[in-house]
């Protein structure tokens, strides 16, 4: 009652302040309100998913529908070879794809971002990058039009007379490695032109005016100055690669197994989720730790690579 | 003996085109040892192509360079005995200040001892001792030209190139460096190429300047030279100020012209190169060279006379002048204010009477002027 008989006598200097006060109110709802998509979008898609796995990974089945909790499922893995061999041979060739990579990309990106100019540069760069425009599944498919028994390749060597019988070059690590390459290119070309870009041409002549040589310069200059880019690229290249369904299915063989395809056994052939989940979490921790070692061993941090 | 008979740099008829633009045209010059040159002129003149084909990153088109008396026209550049500071240093970021002035001597395997020898001494000669360790983002902008420059010393060069170093630098530090590279330069002896557009940093720290334009040298000479002799009418402009006429020369005898500028100001004037009656001319005079007075007596034994009126003041400390507007132009005719007193409580307005010599009034032929 006081406080409208307040409001009703001076009516200016009553309202001023409260409404100056919701000010702060509102910039906060919009804040929340900002806030709530990204939010939204880890929990919900990231870190519940990833709880849930994880507490089912840590299920065992005594009996039908009996669970109790415990490591059964990770033990499983190490007891049996054919699980960690098979996740030790998919980070292994997947550093050796990401290395290819790097090695195939670099030179593309230094040819883009620092011998090109203008219109040319951009078109280069477009060319570059039209290839990702088709999905990865018809890509893929691509290869192995290229690499099959009847396949391009086969016959043409057939045709020249430099083979004596059509080779099969499906089904193995090489054609495995081909394809994660050319998957992964855009990955690596796009950080490393845009580190590469900022590098000023004069550090480079600099160098040069000073005694350097080639080899030297792109030692001492270069790859350090493009190291964020470098960081960054073979970080997303080895996660993709590592996780990488389609390429290693349609161009590996029966020796040739990735580990995302065990994990695919276990969860739609097995319907062993609990085991599936297991595998998820090892693959999470295995590309962790490579990533965590490749950045101790080349003295970089991720705070580095994103500034 | 003959070792100081050869200069350390030469170049004879350096062209280069860029397409259809000729960015360096016909260049002819050199560097005697222990000079310090200077290429002066407006952006876009040259000065950067002509010397990057010195240091070697670029080919002339035609011509010559010569080093020490032997051509480097096919030597890369991390072989010639020439070494440069960078437009915007080009300091390398990802090493310290040390890493950085020893890079060169790494490069020629060196043992890493001497290195560190040779980068304290060096680090010494330019004020700098005990910042080996620093980042480079952590020297200031004159402490980045110096250590710029001490990469390039520790390699003991056979000369020196600068590419406009002081450019990035506030006005005051400008000043300052301007001196400190005089006497560096003075003190080891090295030869230094120099490029600028600034005039005042050519006529304060050169032996010889160049005065560059559109790819040509206008004229090679000392500083002093330069300003009280410009050879053409884009040297009187360029360096210094100057007060500036067109006109037709009415009357020639000897080097002496007489004629009215534009506006109507009678002028008697000294001829450079080939003028005759008739041409269209150009009339240079600078403040300095005008003597200022309040009597008319005091300007009757000058060659030019004239009488006006204080339109506006400059004040400038020292370098103060004042604007006076004559009867018959619309310009007004730029003095500088002698320092000794009487002219102190000048005020506009004022009516003065202005007096210049004719050998300190250059006229060009009109048809060579520059930009
Ligand atoms: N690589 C190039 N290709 C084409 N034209 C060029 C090239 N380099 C320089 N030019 C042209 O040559 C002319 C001289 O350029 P230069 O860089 O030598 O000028 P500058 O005197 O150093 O100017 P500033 O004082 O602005 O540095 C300019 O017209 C420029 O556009
Ligand atoms: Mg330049």
């Amino acid at each position: 009652m006081t406080e409208i008989g307040s409001s009703d006598l001076g009516a200016t200097p009553a309202k001023l302040p409260t409404s100056v006060r919701r000010q702060p109110g509102v910039a906060r709802l919009w804040f929340y309100l900002l806030l709530l998509p990204p939010v939204l979008w880890l929990g919900l898609l990231i870190i519940l998913p990833h709880i849930q796995l994880f507490i089912l990974s840590l299920k065992e089945k005594v009996a039908p529908r009996v669970y109790t909790y415990g490591l059964d499922n990770y033990i499983g893995f190490f007891n049996e070879p054919l699980y960690w061999m098979t996740l030790l041979r998919t980070a292994t060739i997947s550093i050796l794809a990401t290395a290819l990579t790097l090695v195939i990309a670099f030179p593309v990106a230094y040819y883009i971002a620092k011998m090109l100019r203008g219109r040319t540069k951009n078109l280069i760069f477009v060319l570059a990058l039209l290839p990702f425009w088709v999905s990865e599944l018809v890509r893929t498919l691509g290869w192995i039009m290229l690499l099959r028994e009847t396949g391009i390749i086969s016959n043409t060597l057939l045709s020249l007379g430099l083979i004596p019988e059509r080779v099969e070059l499906l089904g193995n690590d090489a054609a495995i490695i081909t394809g994660l390459v050319y998957t992964s290119m855009l990955f690596m070309v796009v950080p490393l032109i845009n580190s590469l870009d900022s590098l000023d041409d004069s550090l480079i002549e600099a160098a040069y005016d000073l005694g350097g040589k080639g080899v030297a310069i792109l030692r001492e200059i270069i790859i350090p100055h493009a190291m964020p880019g470098i960081v960054a690229g073979s970080i997303v290249v080895f996660m993709l690669t590592l996780g990488n369904i389609v390429t290693p299915a349609f161009l590996g063989g029966k020796n040739s197994i990735w580990f995302t395809d065990q994990i695919y056994q276990k969860f739609i052939v097995r319907f062993n989720w609990e085991q599936g989940s297991a595998f998820g979490f090892l693959l999470l921790i295995t590309s962790s730790l490579v990533v965590w070692l490749g950045l101790k061993l080349t003295r970089q941090s991720l705070a580095k690579t994103i500034t | 003996m003959n070792d100081t008979q050869i200069p350390d740099l030469e170049t004879t008829d350096v062209v280069k085109n860029f397409g259809a633009t000729v960015a360096v045209d016909q260049v002819n010059f050199e560097v005697k040892k222990g000079a310090f040159f200077s290429i002066l002129g407006p952006s876009g003149c040259g000065k950067t192509t002509l010397m990057r084909m010195i240091a070697g990153f670029e080919g002339p088109s035609s011509g010559d360079i010569l080093i020490r008396g032997s051509s480097v026209i096919d030597v890369p550049p991390n072989r010639r005995p020439v070494n440069m500071v960078f437009q915007h240093l080009a300091l390398f970021p990802m090493m310290n200040v040390a890493k950085n002035i020893g890079y060169g001597l790494r490069r020629r395997g060196i043992s890493g001892k001497e290195i560190d020898r040779a980068v304290d001494a060096v680090l010494e000669r330019v004020g700098l001792p005990g910042m080996g360790p620093r980042k480079i983002d952590q020297l200031s902008g004159g402490q980045k030209q110096r250590i710029a420059i001490a990469r390039c010393l520790i390699l003991e060069p056979t000369l020196l190139l600068l590419d406009e170093p002081l450019g990035a630098l506030d006005l005051k530090l400008r000043e300052q460096m301007k001196i400190e590279l005089k006497q560096l330069q003075a003190e080891i002896g090295t030869t230094f190429l120099y490029i600028t557009h600034d005039q005042s940093e050519a006529l304060v720290m050169s032996d010889q300047v160049a005065v560059m334009n559109h790819g040509r040298f206008e004229q090679v000479a000392t500083p002093q030279e330069l300003y009280y002799r410009p050879n053409t009418s884009f040297v009187a402009g360029f360096v210094g100020d100057a007060n500036r006429w067109s006109g037709k020369v009415e009357t020639v005898s000897g080097d002496e012209l007489r004629l009215h500028g534009q506006g109507g100001v009678a002028i008697v004037a000294t001829a450079v190169g080939g003028i005759s009656v008739g041409m269209d001319v150009e009339i240079f005079v600078r403040p300095e060279s005008v003597f200022i007075s309040r009597a008319e007596a005091e300007i009757a034994e000058f060659d030019n006379k004239i009488e006006g009126a204080v339109d506006s003041l400059l004040f400038d400390g020292g370098r103060s002048s004042a604007l006076i507007s004559v009867a018959g132009d619309d310009r007004d005719i730029s003095v500088a204010l002698p320092q000794t007193g009487q002219f102190s409580n000048l005020q506009a307005g004022e009516k003065v009477y202005l007096g210049w010599q004719a050998d300190q009034t250059r006229c060009f032929a009109a048809n060579n002027v520059g930009s």
